[in-house]
């Protein structure tokens, strides 16, 4: 490893906090699995003064299956998501997330909270998660709040986390009966590799309409976001294929893609629009 | 200076002591230790020949702190077996030619032996996937995937070897 940094390793989470907020003028990071923020660190790109690793908090561990809401607690790994039956029959869509997710190793030790709070535009949880109305728990030695993660991201790489917190539970509501969940990766292969279009869809159905309509995208934008103005097409409607060509159009007209090595712009545009058409079909015939 | 600090690292059930900064990997400390059978490739999370099992779960030692590893149990691909008592898997690996140049066969045994302890009867598919966070240059992996289902049958043959 290359800069030095102090390490702490409390085993609870007010020690975590605690700290957290003694950052006096440092740069103080929290540490989960490690997989963004030491490959960061080695290639320059964060210079913590000290890290506070979350390895022994065990409070942070767990999940709730309640009956209105389900919650996860920050340090869940993507193999604990793999692992569990009721997120499978929960939120389908994040199962596929964590399947295509990263190499095992990173599964094993990659937290759902760290794929959050890297903040990254191609962070595969972030998507099944918006469209699943997520909301987090953030937690400094002071104060507790939540947040829809719909106003977490601020903008390219920043997000409205102050330092001093953490994220301590990741929680969202049950799915309406009669509802499809699902997520697409597109990627150059199927294993360990970085999302070039990334899209979540969430349909319930009720009375022959579509009652709840949930886009999100990723990989084709400075954050991961809501495609609010494809939602609205579909919404309060009964699905007709040129009501989804409307909603993919308004997918692929909002998103604002770059051109990089692992597509070009125009490609990502095409295939949110593709993508979008596919999933929302598909999710309507197996509902309606 | 960043302190530094005495670890006690359970390496294959043995403890080891060392004194590292709080930066050392868990890669860099096991090769400190003279345990050169965990490679160093990318140390990035991109290839896998540093892996290791942590309290039996495959990780990156090079994405995971030394300070961190202190009281787990740790094992690398020496802690499976040897050249006298080869674990069922490295004697697939010997078996069917599935090494050429063999530098990423620590680490692809050690995410193998995880994949097997989670699927005794690992599909294709678990395999592959199972694999996705190790690289191999040489041998175009078929026969890497093919030691690894007839280690999987010789081990439920065996009624679960180690
Ligand atoms: C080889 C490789 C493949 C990868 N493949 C994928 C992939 O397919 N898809 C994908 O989306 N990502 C991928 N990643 C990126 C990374 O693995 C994920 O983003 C992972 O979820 C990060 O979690 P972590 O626990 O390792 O985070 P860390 O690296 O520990 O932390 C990441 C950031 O989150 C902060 N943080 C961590 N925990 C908390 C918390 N509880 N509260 C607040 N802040 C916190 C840290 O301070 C840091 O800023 C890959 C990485 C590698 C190295
Ligand atoms: S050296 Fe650790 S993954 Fe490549
Ligand atoms: S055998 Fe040479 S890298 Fe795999």
């Amino acid at each position: 490893m290359y800069a030095p940094f102090e390490l702490d390793i409390p085993t609870t989470l007010d020690g975590a906090l605690a700290a957290l907020a003694n950052g006096g003028g440092e740069t103080v990071l929290p540490i989960a699995g490690g997989t963004n923020l030491i490959v960061d660190i080695r290639a320059k790109r964060e210079r913590p003064d000290r890290m506070v690793g979350l390895g022994e908090v065990d409070e942070l561990l767990g999940m709730e299956f309640g009956p209105e809401r389900i919650s996860i607690g920050g340090r869940t790994t993507v193999s604990d998501l793999l692992r569990s039956p009721e997120i499978a029959h929960e939120a389908p869509s994040l199962i596929e997330a964590a399947r295509l997710f990263g190499g095992l190793m990173v599964r094993n030790t990659g937290t759902v909270a760290g794929n959050i709070a890297s903040g990254s535009p191609a962070a595969d949880l972030v998507p099944p998660l918006l469209t699943l109305d997520a909301e987090l728990t953030l937690a400094s030695a002071s104060a507790t709040r939540t947040l829809a993660l719909d106003d977490y991201y601020l903008g390219y790489k920043q997000d409205a986390r102050r330092p001093d917190e953490l994220i301590t539970r990741i929680s969202w509501p049950r799915l309406p009966e009669n509802s499809a969940n699902t997520f697409y990766k597109l990627a150059r292969r199927k294993g360990d590799a970085i999302t070039v279009t990334g899209v979540a869809v969430t349909l319930s159905v009720a009375d022959g309409t579509c009652s709840r309509a949930r886009i999100a995208l990723a990989s084709v934008a400075p954050v991961v976001r809501r495609v609010k103005e494809a939602e609205a097409v579909l919404e309060g409607q009964a699905l007709t294929p040129a009501l989804i060509d409307e909603a993919a159009e308004a997918a692929a007209s909002t998103c604002t893609p770059i051109d990089d090595i692992r597509a070009s712009a125009g490609y990502r545009r095409h295939t949110v629009e593709a993508l979008t058409r596919r999933l929302v079909t598909q999710a309507w015939d197996r509902l309606a | 200076m960043p302190e530094t600090r005495t670890i006690t690292l359970r390496i294959n059930g043995r403890e080891e002591e060392g004194r590292f900064p709080a930066h050392r990997t868990l890669l860099e400390a096991l090769r400190h230790l003279g345990h050169m059978e965990v490679k160093c490739g990318c140390e990035k999370g991109d290839c896998g020949a540093c892996a290791v099992l942590l309290d039996g779960m495959a990780v990156d030692s090079c994405l995971t702190l030394a300070w961190m590893a202190a009281g787990k149990e740790i094992t690398t691909v020496s802690g499976l077996g040897d050249l006298d008592a080869p674990h069922p898997l490295q004697k697939a690996f010997a078996d069917g030619g599935a090494a050429q140049c063999g530098y990423c066969i620590p680490g692809i045994i050690i995410a193998a032996k995880a994949i097997i302890d989670e699927h005794p009867e690992p599909s294709e598919d678990d395999i592959r996937l199972g694999l996705s966070g190790n690289l191999c240059r040489c041998t175009g992996y078929t026969k890497i995937f093919e030691a690894i289902a007839d280690a999987a049958d010789d081990m439920r043959a065996e009624g679960g070897a180690p």
